[in-house]
């Protein structure tokens, strides 16, 4: 399969491209920064995007979808990442949809026309400790009347304050460090004992504590197998690692084409700064970065979608990329800007504080060089 | 079945009867290269049996015309071959610096009679080619380069010396840069000839790097009385020729970029040793991890600058990213290599080290980012014409 856009995934994108410059610039994302909005995202916007079809990008066209894959979805990842909009497109309609995609026909059926509707909010609830580190997962989920007793606490969830149904992995045997004995569970954040905290990010983007005590779930909430949810879990992390890659090449590129800009109109010594070498090599190693983790990153979403469980170290290669090359390339943008890229009002910065976090979201690139030596067994 | 995956299908028997098997194990070092050449001596009966069937088909030169001794594929079905090829770890049956880099130029440049003159016999390994571009006071400023070619009527009297000339000692013809205008500007008063190198005049001088071997030779033209035909494009035109040919140049010494061999991490963990199935070296081990993303992602770019020009997508200019970032990742790569191979690979000589083999690789590295235009002029090549920068 080429490595490039097909003709149809080119226009997904050119409308992906138009409607969120218009729609969600930068500007929307100060805007609730601002307004302190309580969602920290637009509802209205979300509404546009399921008039566009893109909730329901990854959805099968039986459950009111476009049924489409990850090259898709990435490309309006990447869309998200050019214009830094807060969203729940990448929590609810790719980790949340494959979630679903994933369980019974019953829940399927209900839930995925949903979220094409752009009428539920899902959340991942993976990480508890400063690091990604999904086989590290200690929450108890304890055998419990009809079903489990989940008891622990959580971190890092993204859109965690605002989601109608949480994916939590919990621990129903073995130890910590284990990959055997997690167990997926689709659970009511109202639920008695779930205590939800917002946590106000440096990128002024979504995320939540979340604390269980001895909350309740059925025997029926489980995804997948008791006991048995890593390759599940392993599935979606790599679903949504291919999306954050993809956001990541997004907001890398934007931040160099606006830098590439400034060198062409700043004057110093009488002349543009981008005539100056020293910044000449820079910016083109920089290009060569982004140009070569492109590759690698629209590989990864191609294999998401034909070989999945093939698509490991293809998605190590592709986040552990994007995640190099985009804080290079907020780094240079920040130097390169010189002083007026120290200010909060230009977006320079907004760029560095978005990358920062997509590089740590579902690991960063020391989690996915470790995940690679692993499968290269060395 | 859609075409390309029927010449897979055929492409994979045909390799599985006719690669043989000593053609499928991996280069011990450079000696197990084949040159090809008049003077050329085959390693072993079935490095000539490979080659000879090669070149039977078509593919030492697989997309070039079937007319000029090519395999007339398209770029789709030479991508299989060289996927098929390299699933069953299949040699080069030739390397040639006249597939690489003559050939393509003298495809876009050269006259029907040239074209039917040397393709064929470039294809078949009969002729080996070197490259005569650089002279001693112009490196990255080729264009100043002062080899002289006077009109003499019916042929050119050629006087000068070119320097860098890889394998000129064992080459049998040259694709030479001369002046043929002194008076024009440096750019426009070049022309690009060919000429045998048993002709009266040409001597070569081995040159001794620091890796103690000898790849590149000085060449020296003391009236060299070339044939007018032999000029290939127009006259005071060779800049042109001599600029497609190195785009050319660039993508084959990116292909360097690509990891051969063993991987690196089991180089490693033959010389560190393992713990809990982890290199014994944590830290070393974070970087062959970081070499190995960064290598895979090259590959990847690699691939994608192909279906990039295919798509009427790509820019030539993507050379230069490629050839720079290959020529890095290669000399990243050796530095690994000797940091696993610790004190066994600063052996020089003896059997152990097959003869220094992996320090002198190391050292010969070090040339990839000078050889082809150093990364410095591939970088101000991207940001001249990709990021259009100012005064670049």
């Amino acid at each position: 399969m080429a490595l490039v856009l097909d003709e149809q995934q080119s226009m997904l994108q050119e409308s992906a491209r138009s409607f969120l410059a218009d729609k969600a610039p930068v500007a929307h994302l100060r805007k609730l920064r601002e307004d302190r909005d309580a969602d920290g995202f637009s509802r209205d916007l979300w509404k546009e995007f399921a008039e566009m079809g893109f909730t329901g990008v990854l959805v099968p066209e039986e459950h009111g979808g476009l049924g489409l894959g990850n090259i898709e979805a990435g490309t309006i990842m990447e869309e998200i990442g050019r214009n830094l909009t807060p969203s729940p497109f990448l929590s609810t309609a790719i980790v949340g949809v494959s979630a679903l995609l994933r369980a019974n026909g019953e829940r399927k059926g209900k839930l995925l026309p949903k979220i094409a509707a752009g009428e539920l909010l899902m959340a991942l609830a993976v990480d508890e400790r400063a690091k990604h580190g999904p086989r590290q997962i200690a929450m108890s989920a304890k055998r419990s009347g009809n079903g489990f007793a989940l008891s622990g606490t959580k971190a890092f969830v993204v859109d965690g304050h605002v989601a109608d149904l949480l994916i939590v992995a919990a621990r129903t045997a073995g130890e910590p460090g284990e990959t055997d004995g997690l167990t997926l569970f689709f659970v009511d954040p109202k639920t008695k004992g779930l205590d939800v905290d917002r946590t106000i990010m440096v990128d002024s983007h979504n995320a939540a504590r979340l604390t269980f005590d001895s909350v309740q779930v059925d025997a029926d909430a489980v995804l997948g197998e008791v006991d048995g949810g890593w390759p599940v879990l392993e599935g979606i992390l790599n679903i949504g690692r291919g999306a954050v890659a993809a956001e990541l090449v997004g907001a890398g590129e934007e931040a160099f084409g606006r830098t590439v800009s400034y060198l062409k109109e700043r004057k110093q010594f009488g002349r543009a700064i981008g005539e100056f070498q020293a910044l000449q090599h820079r910016a083109a190693h920089l290009y060569s970065e982004i140009e070569i983790t492109r590759a690698a990153v629209l590989k990864a979403l191609q294999q998401l979608d034909q070989k999945l469980h093939k698509a490991a170290p293809f998605v190590s290669i592709a986040k552990a990329r994007a995640g190099k090359t985009a804080t290079l390339a907020v780094q240079e943008a920040v130097q390169m800007h010189g002083g007026i890229g120290m200010t909060d009002a230009i977006d320079i910065g907004l760029f560095m504080k978005r990358v920062r976090v997509a590089e740590e979201l579902f690991g960063d690139a020391n989690f996915h060089a470790d995940g690679l030596a692993r499968l290269k067994q060395y | 079945m859609t075409d390309v995956d029927t010449f897979r299908s055929e492409t994979r028997a045909w390799l599985a009867t006719n690669c043989p098997a000593s053609m499928r194990l991996p280069l011990e070092d450079d000696e197990d290269r084949c040159w090809g050449g008049r003077n050329w001596e085959f390693k072993s009966e079935d490095q000539k049996l490979w080659l000879e069937r090669m070149a039977e088909r078509g593919w030492t030169a697989p997309t070039w015309p079937t007319e000029y001794g090519g395999g007339g594929l398209s770029r789709d079905e030479a991508k299989v071959l060289r996927e098929e090829m390299r699933a069953i770890n299949a040699r080069s049956p030739l390397d040639s610096f006249g597939i690489w880099m003559l050939g393509p130029a003298l495809l876009k440049y050269g006259s029907e009679e040239q074209k039917k003159k040397y393709l064929p016999e470039i294809t078949r390994g009969e002729i080996r080619w070197c490259q005569g571009y650089s002279e001693p006071n112009s490196g990255s400023d080729l264009a100043s380069l002062q080899t002289r070619a006077e009109d003499k009527g019916d042929h050119f009297l050629v006087n000068g010396q070119k320097v860098w000339t890889s394998y000129a000692d064992k080459a049998d013809w040259i694709f030479c840069l001369v002046r043929t205008n002194p008076a024009a500007k440096k750019h426009e008063g070049i022309s690009f000839i060919l000429f045998d190198m048993a002709s009266e005049g040409v001597s070569t001088r081995p040159i001794v790097l620091i890796s103690g071997k000898s790849p590149f030779c000085e060449t020296f033209f003391d009236d060299v009385r070339v044939p007018k035909e032999n000029l290939v494009g127009e006259l005071n035109k060779g800049w042109d020729v001599a600029k497609y040919l190195l785009t050319h140049e660039r993508e084959m010494i990116s292909g360097i970029g690509l990891s051969a061999g063993r991987p690196l991490g089991q180089v490693a963990a033959d010389s560190i040793g393992t713990e809990d199935g982890m290199l014994a070296n944590p830290l070393l081990r974070g970087q062959i991890a970081a070499f190995d993303i960064d290598a895979a992602a090259f590959q990847l770019a690699l691939e994608r600058v192909g279906d990039l020009a295919k798509a009427k997508q790509g820019h030539p200019a993507m050379s230069s990213m490629l050839k720079y970032y290959g020529a890095e990742l290669n000399k990243r790569r050796h530095e690994l290599l000797m940091s696993a191979g610790g004190s066994d690979a600063l052996e020089w000589e003896g059997e152990r080290s097959r003869g220094g083999d992996r320090a002198r690789s190391w050292l010969r590295t070090k040339a990839n980012s000078i050889e082809g235009g150093t990364s410095e002029v591939q970088l101000n090549i991207i940001a001249k014409r990709l990021l259009e920068l100012p005064g670049a």
